[in-house]
């Protein structure tokens, strides 16, 4: 069995493991869910804005926003949509993380000192200013990157458990500071994902198909020795 | 292309198609899903009744594994009260004569309403003061000082027994706003009936003369200006619950 399979992907390199590629695939639709129905429910009370002092630069969100979104006048369906989808992120983002502990293959993904350094030497490369650094299955920054959005999920968790049951575990509203710094920080860590998303993107498409082809099929052609595999992943 | 490369390159291919599938299979599969959340039959303004489940799970898990009367709120100190803003009249649309005002009961298994209440009557019961975080759904949220009968003290001395009932019904005078309550959360120590609000009796616009505090729950559960409270196993009437909230709602 083990050899068939072997010989089955002959001339194939192996990208992305199937449970990474069920995880991330599922994940993408129920984080969507949870950030429009998260804009549903912050449109009922929008204090939050980019400023300083009495200077704003740009109120969360415009008006213009609203219009164009029409995510407003939906808090009752947002908050019945948020508290179905919340089990779902949470446990997909829980087996992910445990299949990730369980199976080594943090290893490949959690940074270690080097990948600090060197990540300046990515986003340079990514510039057109440099040569990428050598690298494992994912390059320095995206090891940070990847890392920081999977603890930024158990942080959307913990903020979200702090303002949903305040009183039930007001030990870890106090944590978060408060019922107030506790959607504070919910909404910002939101708005990070967003973020990510528009970077994540740009760098898909750069990238293209081949490096999109392996997050869906986990392969891409197995590429000539003495090649770092530069530039071909980079999303 | 060497024979092997393109031997490579079908094999890629197969399992791309493949992997594709598989991807249309679950969005079709999420289509379904998707449509069976939204199916059943519901009021204009509510959701649809799966999501009334979800909820009712959320609930379920919630009361037997989280929920706790020895759990109280956190309250502040008085440096930290703000301005509660009055957010919603239903049910408070008519001037109401103070001395024409009566709170009806109706304790638990009684078919009708059993005494009507004076003031004074709620006022014979140990005064109680807190400063709680008061938190609306719309996700804002005042540190607002309340003080008043203890929901549990009402129930013992005006309809003892009545704790037996799962739930609290509270309407105002006119029936125009309504809503009911857990009795765990009614009897919670932090439950109040109140008549001041920052140290000055209750405003019209926030209840006057009598209304519903409790921080274990979001402000649409806090009924204002109560005309009869009924203690009963049914799930009495809820106004937000029937325009797309949660019945628990709870903090």
């Amino acid at each position: 069995m083990q050899g068939q399979q072997r010989q089955q992907t002959a001339g194939l390199e192996e990208k992305h493991k199937l449970a990474t590629r069920w995880y991330h695939w599922i994940n993408f639709p129920v984080l969507t869910v949870m950030i429009v129905s998260g804009m549903f429910i912050y449109w009922a009370f929008d204090p939050y804005r980019i400023g300083v002092g009495d200077f704003t630069l740009i109120h969360l969100f415009p008006n213009w926003f609203y219009d164009l979104t029409h995510i407003d006048r939906k808090l009752a369906i947002g908050m019945a949509l948020h508290f179905l989808f919340a089990w779902l992120f949470a446990i997909n983002g829980l087996l992910y993380v445990a299949y990730t502990l369980f199976s080594g293959e943090w290893r490949e993904l959690v940074p270690d000192a080097k990948c600090f350094r060197q990540a300046l030497d990515v986003v340079k490369h990514d510039l057109g200013l440099g040569p990428l650094p050598p690298q494992g299955r994912y390059n320095a920054a995206q090891r940070i990157t990847y890392t920081a959005i999977v603890l930024m999920g158990g942080a959307s968790l913990l903020t979200g458990l702090a303002i949903y049951k305040p009183v039930q575990i007001a030990w870890l509203t106090t944590l978060l500071g408060g019922y107030e710094w506790a959607r504070w920080e919910h909404f910002w860590l939101t708005m990070g994902y967003i973020g990510f998303f528009v970077i994540h993107i740009a760098q898909v498409i750069r990238a293209g198909w081949p490096n999109l082809r392996s997050m869906i099929s986990g392969y891409d052609l197995a590429k000539e020795k003495e090649n770092t595999g530069a530039g071909r992943h980079v999303a | 292309m060497s024979p092997e490369q393109s031997a490579a390159e079908k094999e890629l291919a197969k399992r791309t198609r493949r992997s594709l599938l598989a991807m249309g299979g679950g969005i079709l599969a999420a289509a379904v899903g998707a449509g069976w959340l939204a199916s059943g039959n519901y009021n204009e303004g509510d959701i649809p009744p799966n999501f009334r489940r979800v909820f009712g799970a959320n609930e379920k898990l919630v009361r037997s594994s989280l929920y706790s009367n020895n759990k109280l709120a956190p309250t502040f100190p008085a440096s930290a009260i703000g301005k509660l803003k009055v957010n919603g009249e239903e049910g408070l649309e008519y001037e109401l004569e103070p001395e024409e005002w009566r709170l009806e009961v109706k304790p638990y298994g009684s078919s009708g309403v059993t005494s009507k209440l004076v003031m004074a009557d709620v006022k014979s019961l140990p005064r109680h003061e807190e400063i709680i975080e008061f938190k609306c759904v719309e996700g804002w949220s005042t540190v607002t000082k309340f003080a008043g009968a203890r929901f549990s003290d009402f129930t013992a001395k005006f309809c003892p027994g009545s704790e037996k009932a799962a739930n609290v019904g509270m309407r105002t005078p006119d029936e125009v706003y309504y809503v009911s309550v857990d009795m765990p959360s009614a009897l919670h120590p932090q439950t109040l009936l109140a008549w001041e609000m920052n140290d000055q009796p209750l405003t019209h616009g926030h209840g006057a003369p009598l209304r519903l505090v409790t921080p274990v729950k979001y402000g649409i559960k806090n009924i204002k200006r109560i005309g009869l409270i009924e203690y009963t196993d049914t799930r009495p009437a809820d106004y937000w619950a029937e325009r797309g909230y949660d019945w628990y709602s709870g903090l």
